[in-house]
């Protein structure tokens, strides 16, 4: 890895604008989703109502957090039928462009979380806990067990990102230290530790993620100079792997389902190896293997 | 080829062994986060005696399953009564509710909050705003209210949206003055709403009838009890064998009196008096008569 900042090759090869597009346009959307929904409550200006559990948006478009309305369902209530279009609506979208694209383009808390990283390479800490990835996945589960068991919507009354983004509308009250705690500990305790490791919405969104169909795809892999500026700027960077090194004959197309379609490699990449693409196509031939890109690199 | 076997045994067993320890290791560790949660979630079911659901809430328990807290009666309130509560405050985070003391339930006709509900939290059943049971007013302090000291004040009265039903002024005797009268207000439950203008229109420096969940403010009598008369008027007549007419055997000659005991006298009358022949009615003291003492 070099000395230099992350993503500086790029930054020299297409301008800081051009090495920096996918994370102004998350942030453009991220901020114009908030801003959405404060319109209302700060203007007076009634585009959205609500939050990002269940919104209406102009008066006719139901959006409904599919992963809350799966624990009402398992508390044992059936909500109304404009609740199961709102998530339909929503899960659509999902299949469409990636499931944790909602972590990435849209969850409030990816912003302070984005930013813990930041700090954690700027201040250059290594190590701290470890925990596997795939705690998350326990965690779905317990939620949506605690569901079941005790009738109400228990992990909502912690739950950090539903309680943020309400917070920012709504008033947030205390919700401001379990947000600072967030950040903290990815700061301090672990390197991606929230949405990496730990949150079950971001864990139920990877599900939905597994068929998605708008994938990124190391396309121009042969290329790649080994600079390690993508696995070091990812906050998944156990997805790139198999795709741009062509692990087990794996084809280009990144498919792990907790890639969250941010595009920071995209941008950090000098050589232009990543693109926005789909899942299809994915064919391991149209790359070389290492070793003849390394026979290449040596003429 | 031999050794290769027993290797390859051992590294599955090794793998296996890695891969229960690892499922214990998250099971454990997060099934404590869980429990955590779990009796968290048990000790915020108590909704605090001051906080009040929406109209057509459902009750407490089911509420805390069925809203998810999206806030959207918060926003179609008119009024802008209800908020959602947060981490610290004492009710479930980001469930609505109001203060009925700061701002009671205007009791829209349309009851948008009920329409806005996507989840039916709030029952889309509630048509009619008058048969919303958000709590039930209570008289808690009488000490200090001001009817109950026998002034005029009567503003719960007054200002309740269901005046001369859910709360009427019920007369009594002013034993103070010996010659004024009280007027106690009087909530009824089959007509109190919980709307809580009661509450917020109470003069004192703390409200003397405050809105309370209706599993706090109301009592219930045994499953088994019934109320005599109102069997008796149900049925359109007693249901029990009438009294026996209690029969005297005094000694020949003698007649009793109330008060007095036996006396010697020949008229006995046939039937003492205070008791009443088959068939008429008893005897009521000469006070109820309407006649002058």
């Amino acid at each position: 890895m070099s000395t230099e900042r992350i993503g500086a090759e790029a930054v020299a090869a297409r301008g800081w604008l051009g090495a920096h597009k996918w994370l102004l346009a998350r942030r453009a959307s991220q901020l114009g989703i908030l801003t959405l929904f404060l319109l209302g409550p700060l203007a007076g200006v009634w585009i959205v109502k609500g939050n990002l559990t269940f919104s209406y948006t102009l008066d006719v478009l139901p959006l409904t957090d599919p992963y809350i309305l799966l624990q009402t369902l398992l508390t044992r209530h059936l909500p109304e039928a404009k609740a199961f279009v709102g998530a339909a609506i929503v899960l659509a979208f999902y299949l469409l462009v990636g499931g944790r694209v909602f972590c990435s383009w849209v969850c409030p808390v990816n912003m302070v979380t984005d930013a813990a990283a930041w700090l954690r390479r700027r201040l250059g800490i290594k190590g701290g806990a470890h925990v596997s990835r795939g705690a998350r996945y326990w965690i779905l589960a317990m939620t949506l067990v605690l569901a079941a068991a005790t009738g109400t919507l228990a992990w909502e009354l912690v739950n950090p990102v539903s309680m943020f983004h309400r917070g920012l509308i709504f008033g947030l009250g205390a919700a401001w230290a379990v947000i600072l705690a967030v950040f903290l500990f990815d700061v301090f305790v672990m390197k991606d530790g929230w949405c990496g490791h730990l949150c079950p919405v971001g864990a139920f969104y990877s599900l939905v993620g597994k068929v998605s169909l708008v994938r990124t795809a190391a396309v121009q892999r042969a290329a790649c100079n080994d600079c390690m500026d993508c696995f070091a700027v990812c906050p998944e960077p156990q997805v790139i792997r198999p795709a741009l090194k062509g692990v087990d004959a794996a084809g280009p197309v990144i498919a792990d389902a907790n890639c969250t379609n941010c595009g920071r490699c995209i941008d950090v990449c000098s050589k232009d190896v990543f693109v926005f693409g789909t899942r299809f196509g994915n064919k391991a031939d149209k790359v070389s293997s290492p070793a003849q890109k390394m026979a290449a690199a040596c003429k | 080829m031999e050794a290769e076997k027993p290797r390859k045994a051992s590294a599955a067993a090794a793998a296996r062994r890695q891969f229960l320890l690892d499922s214990a290791r998250m099971a454990c560790g997060v099934g404590l986060l869980g429990i955590g949660i779990g009796l968290y979630a048990k000790q915020a079911k108590a909704l605090p005696p001051l906080a009040v659901r929406p109209p057509g809430a459902l009750a407490e328990k089911d509420f805390l399953g069925a809203c998810i807290r999206c806030g959207l009666c918060v926003r179609d309130c008119p009024y802008d009564i209800l908020s959602l509560a947060t981490p610290d405050e004492p009710v479930a985070t980001g469930t609505p509710y109001f203060v009925a003391r700061q701002l009671p339930c205007e009791m829209c006709e349309e009851i948008p909050c009920v329409k806005a509900c996507p989840t039916g939290a709030l029952d889309h059943k509630l048509t009619d705003i008058n048969q919303a049971k958000m709590g039930l007013a209570v008289l808690v302090d009488q000490e200090n209210c001001l009817n109950f000291l026998g002034l005029r004040c009567d503003i719960c009265y007054r200002i309740c949206p269901v005046i001369d039903k859910a709360i009427t002024l019920e007369q009594q005797l002013n034993a103070r003055t010996g010659k004024h009268a009280l007027f106690i207000p009087t909530v009824h439950s089959e007509h109190c709403t919980g709307c809580g203008k009661c509450e917020k229109g109470c003069p004192l420096e703390v409200a003397a009838i405050k809105v309370y969940p209706i599993e706090l403010a109301k009592g219930e009598p045994g499953k088994h009890y019934r109320l005599g008369w109102v069997e008796k008027e149900k049925a359109g007549g007693s249901l029990v064998a009438p009294d026996v007419q209690h029969q005297y055997n005094l000694p020949e000659g003698m007649r009793y009196e109330s008060g007095k005991g036996l006396i010697p006298g020949g008229e006995a009358p046939a039937v003492p008096p205070g008791s009443a022949a088959p068939g008429t009615q008893p005897a009521a003291p000469r006070a109820l008569q309407g006649g002058k003492l």
